[in-house]
């Protein structure tokens, strides 16, 4: 078995002032076991709302999707999610927050302490272990979120927009942070961005979706050796690439907000 | 410390004091040396019913009594009612009709059910403290931001942990709230209650005592007691919500 989650026939509806939207529309795709997959789209295409499926938060009003060929019921350790938005819990300070899954999950608090200071130190944030959450600012927020979800050890790490509200210079190091450990751990990692750049740089293979009702427009693999250069000819030609396929589906969800 | 913090205070005991000694009738106002006098003294017997301070202690315990009995019904249900909408249905109606009676109002029920004495004042505190602690815990259950019950979900929580780990810690600054209003509102009860006929102690009774005896200075006395004792439990309160809750107001 290659395939790690087989997304197979998922759509998704929401009912919001008694109008139904069509979020997601009969998307199928698989991923493989350590595979870097992307997922770009303009926003409002439903890309985050897969990403909670995938995660089991939502569920799709049909279709299925499966890991490790069992159907996902609802949210569970092997699928860890960073949210886009500052998840920590506040009253936590850095070290008990990177152990929470941890300590749910019964592991011992010497042991749990232990891990949660690799990861602590894997994202930088060494020395802030007992720094609370009011404290840190947002991109060492987030830091600690990731490291939070990589220290429980899931099989599946689902991202969210993570580096969305970062400065270029943090993103770039978490971005290659995030490569280093993504190897050295074997996961299997799918990420949800707005930033083709970010998905290039990133990815094995990368995922444009359409303008809502959000479907796949595109598959690309990405063929170039790891670290990759931002400014190799290489990397400009798939940015352009995907940019010019997602121009069109911009512009319609431009259009769509507009004139809603 | 603010020196004009200060200055309407001392105005304020200056006209007292130049008002008392115009009047020259301490059944209307005492000046203010006689309320001091009292309140130098605490352990003097006053009007033959014990002393400021028995009647003080007296009032505190029953406080506490009651206060305590309203937390610990209050707040586990409030976080029943919170997060599981069944306990929410069927408790809602129930807890919105009796909210808006005035304890007072339930005094001759509770004359009539437990008699005059102890058990009586302790409902009527019990219902005066209750209602502030139930609702300020049920807003903070409900409060609680979705998406943090939703990361401990990835993280492989299960319903206990999302209660123990997420929702109570996450609701407590909200529960303290309730308490610590809940603790105002016992203690305006308590000297009410035992201004009740049958009431033989505490400083409620006393102030109604003094009075049937004209003794305002003593009156006085027991309503800065009454007034400080008051403060100190709110301030205390306040005091552990900013030491240990104070991530609640620094959220980014």
């Amino acid at each position: 078995m290659k395939n790690i989650l087989e997304i197979k026939n998922v759509s998704k509806k929401f009912v919001s002032n008694n109008r139904e939207i069509l979020a997601v529309d009969n998307i199928s795709f698989e991923v493989k076991y350590n595979e870097f997959l992307s997922i770009v789209g303009p926003s409002g295409c439903g890309k985050s709302t897969l990403l909670r499926m995938i995660a089991g938060l939502e569920k799709p009003t049909s279709g299925e999707i499966l890991m490790e060929g069992r159907r996902i019921e609802g949210p569970g350790a092997e699928r860890g999610l960073v949210f886009q938005q500052y998840t920590l819990l506040p009253w936590r300070n850095v070290l008990d927050n990177v152990a929470f899954g941890l300590e749910i999950r019964g592991v011992p608090k010497r042991e749990r302490y232990e891990i949660a200071r690799r990861f602590i130190r894997m994202m930088g944030m060494e020395g802030f272990e007992e720094a609370y959450p009011y404290e840190l600012s947002g991109g060492m927020q987030q830091r600690v979120a990731i490291a939070r979800t990589l220290a429980n050890d899931p099989k599946v790490v689902l991202m969210d927009e993570p580096f969305a509200a970062l400065d270029v210079q943090t993103r770039a190091i978490l971005q290659h942070e995030l490569l280093k450990i993504w190897e050295r751990e074997k996961k299997t990692v799918v990420f949800v961005t707005h930033s083709v750049e970010e998905a290039v740089y990133l990815s094995d293979r990368v995922i444009v979706m359409t303008a809502r009702p959000g479907r796949i427009k595109d598959i690309i693999p990405i063929d170039l050796p790891r670290p990759r250069k931002r400014d190799s000819l290489e990397f400009i030609e798939y940015r352009r690439r995907i940019v010019n396929i997602l121009k069109d589906e911009v512009l319609k969800s431009y259009n769509m907000y507009r004139y809603a | 410390m603010n020196f004009r913090k200060f200055i309407i205070p001392l105005l304020g005991l200056a006209l007292w004091e130049l008002l008392a000694l115009w009047l020259n009738n301490p059944v209307v106002l005492p000046p203010v040396e006689c309320v001091i006098k009292v309140l130098i003294n605490p352990q003097m017997s006053i009007l033959g019913t014990g002393s400021l301070l028995d009647n003080t202690l007296i009032s505190i315990k029953r406080v506490l009594s009651g206060f305590i009995l309203a937390g610990a019904v209050g707040v586990p249900l409030g976080i029943l009612m919170g997060y599981y909408p069944v306990v929410m249905d069927l408790f809602d109606i129930v807890i919105e009709l009796l909210r808006p009676i005035p304890p007072l109002a339930w005094v001759p029920l509770a004359l009539a059910w437990f008699g005059i004495g102890e058990t009586s004042m302790l409902f009527i505190i019990f219902i005066g403290a209750f209602f502030p602690i139930l609702l300020n815990t049920i807003a903070g259950v409900k409060g609680v931001p979705k998406i943090l019950i939703e990361t401990a979900q990835t993280l492989g929580a299960k319903e206990k942990d999302i209660l123990l780990k997420v929702v109570i810690p996450a609701s407590l600054p909200s529960i303290l709230t309730g308490l610590r209003i809940g603790a105002g509102i016992a203690w305006m009860c308590v000297v009410a209650a035992e201004m009740l006929p049958g009431s033989s102690a505490g400083l409620g009774y006393l102030i109604m005592y003094a009075y049937s005896l004209s003794r305002m200075d003593v009156v006085i006395a027991c309503m800065i007691i009454i007034g400080v004792i008051g403060l100190i439990l709110d301030r205390g309160l306040r005091y552990i919500e900013d030491r240990y809750f104070k991530w609640r107001y620094l959220i980014k």
